[in-house]
């Protein structure tokens, strides 16, 4: 349980996850952010108005599935580094996950590097297919992940091969 | 003697609030602290904030301490002294600062009070060993110095300050072995403690160290799981090699100066310990002086940022400045606050404020 160790549960990404049919049309926004806390930076960094306005701050994000085109401004802007993109349209056996990634040194794209999930394993392999870190970033990098479809909705981290 | 309309000792996020606010109403004003740069601890702070745009949510504390500091820096209206220490507040209002190897004495008409907080310390068997540190002072020396304190860190605390700094440890290239936690709850916020566990730190709650060991130098320690009531479940004891222990167990305000000015204090668990009573313009029971920050409990930058301001546009106002937007400025400072303190995050604060309020 995330208060005991930090992993959200089955039932916590129950409640945050786009539906099926959602996912099925293309790039769509994930706010893995499960705790009432004072913080609303993604609600203004939307330009698609797909975040719902927070009456109280201490809201938790409300997307708007059909309104979000999955563009990743607002995974910049998220402190908490919670929000991700996945794209289960990206070919019949890959979907593209993208992550929010801070670390040193950046992948390349076309880099192959080790897909890890919410509790810090190693669930297989990923494709770097883009890396965007310009000033709109400001040094939270996204990192695209071609991943096999079934762990699109597991993998959130990646280690860079040979580094630590 | 140096009279100055008002000072402010620290310069961290609520001190440079507060002289920013002050000057802009017309105030001069002094700022002290005892580092030589002003931001306090923002400067290491390389996470993006929480909170709301009006508090610059999304943005880092170091570009924020940057942001502060130009703009105070730039103020005419703001005299900044810095290597220079309050050492003491008289009857008469006078406030003694050494700087440079001499003493200057300060007659302000108001002071503001922003000296901020410091470390808790645990007790364990050889909780002296070199390479056991505070969590203030390894993000010192990570983010501040560009050293690394070690190679492989057990954190000891996963409240906020624990939790992001084992990020930036690992940001750094340092491994982090484990966070462990007394209580039964993570006390960060879980974002940021997901964010630590998918990088590969596991997070123990309920776990307290028992000891440390090493010879020379600290080697590693000696975990144990905690029942219901805090006591040590025997048997649990685990074992982990570390070279550096970093313990990050909350904050305590800075409240020396507030006592020598004779304010009332009270001890407020929820606050981090003794704080003074304040009304709800951030003045204390001496007339003239304020407070802001985490000398007057400990919470978020955020905050800090926010009772700065408050604490600047009432020292100023109560000196006759003025302006327009004064009472709207005022108001919404109050409601952003609020804001930030509404959430079930910030029910602590909402308890132990409402036991520090004159």
């Amino acid at each position: 349980m995330l208060a005991q160790n930090g992993i959200p549960t089955p039932a916590d990404l129950a409640g945050v996850l786009p539906p099926a049919d959602r996912l099925a049309q293309g790039p769509v926004a994930i706010a893995e952010c499960y705790q009432n806390i004072p913080c609303d930076p993604c609600y203004h960094s939307c330009k698609q108005g797909a975040i719902r306005e927070f009456i109280d701050i201490n809201e938790r994000p409300q997307v708007d599935f059909e309104k979000c085109n999955g563009c990743g401004t607002c995974m910049s802007r998220c402190p908490g580094l919670a929000i991700f993109v996945v794209d289960a349209t990206y070919s019949d056996s890959e979907a593209l996950v993208k992550i929010p990634y801070e670390f040193l040194p950046l992948p390349e794209a076309g880099e192959t590097v080790t897909a890890i999930n919410r509790a810090g394993q190693a669930v297989g392999e990923a494709k770097v297919i883009r890396v965007q870190n310009t000033r709109v970033q400001d040094r939270t990098a996204i990192v695209w992940l071609a991943v096999p479809k079934e762990l699109m909705m597991e993998v959130r981290h990646f280690n860079v091969k040979g580094v630590r | 003697m140096k009279h100055r309309e008002i000072a402010i000792i620290g310069g961290g996020p609520a001190g440079l609030a507060a002289a920013l606010r002050a000057a802009n109403l017309g105030a001069r004003v002094l700022l002290i602290d005892r580092s030589d740069y002003l931001g306090g601890q923002l400067i290491k702070q390389t996470h993006r904030f929480f909170g709301s745009k009006e508090q610059r949510a999304s943005e880092r504390g170091i570009d924020i301490a940057r942001e502060l500091a130009a703009g105070v820096t730039a103020n005419e209206k703001i005299q900044v002294m810095t290597e220079a220490t309050a050492l003491g507040y008289y009857e008469d209002g006078v406030l003694l600062v050494e700087h440079h190897n001499k003493i200057t004495a300060v007659k302000p008409d108001r002071l503001i009070i922003a000296t901020g907080g410091a470390e808790k310390n645990l007790m364990f068997p050889n909780n002296d060993l070199p390479g056991i540190y505070g969590a203030g002072a390894v993000q010192t020396l990570v983010n501040v110095f560009g050293v690394k304190p070690g190679k492989k860190v057990l954190m000891v605390g996963a409240g906020n300050i624990g939790v992001i700094v084992s990020y930036q440890l690992l940001q750094a290239g340092v491994e982090v072995a484990a966070i462990i936690e007394a209580a039964p709850r993570i006390g960060a916020y879980w974002v940021h403690a997901a964010k630590v566990v998918r990088a590969g730190v596991p997070i123990y709650t309920r776990h307290t160290i028992k000891r440390a060991y090493g010879e020379q130098e600290v080697s590693g320690a000696t975990i144990v799981q905690l029942d219901e009531n805090l006591q040590p479940v025997p048997g649990t004891e685990k074992d982990i090699d570390a070279d550096v222990i970093c313990l990050s167990v909350g904050l305590t305000p800075l409240t020396e100066l507030l006592w020598q000015a004779g304010c009332q204090m009270i001890f407020v668990p929820e606050l981090g310990g003794n704080v003074p009573l304040r009304n709800e313009f951030l003045e204390t029971s001496v007339p003239g002086i304020y407070v802001a920050g985490d000398v007057a409990g400990i919470e978020e930058a955020s905050a800090a940022m926010m009772e700065g301001a408050l604490a600047g546009l009432n020292a100023a106002a109560s000196l006759g400045y003025t302006s327009e937007s004064l009472a709207s400025d005022r108001k919404n400072v109050l409601a952003q606050l609020a804001g930030l303190r509404s959430g079930p995050v910030g029910e602590k604060i909402r308890k132990g404020l409402a036991q520090a309020m004159l």
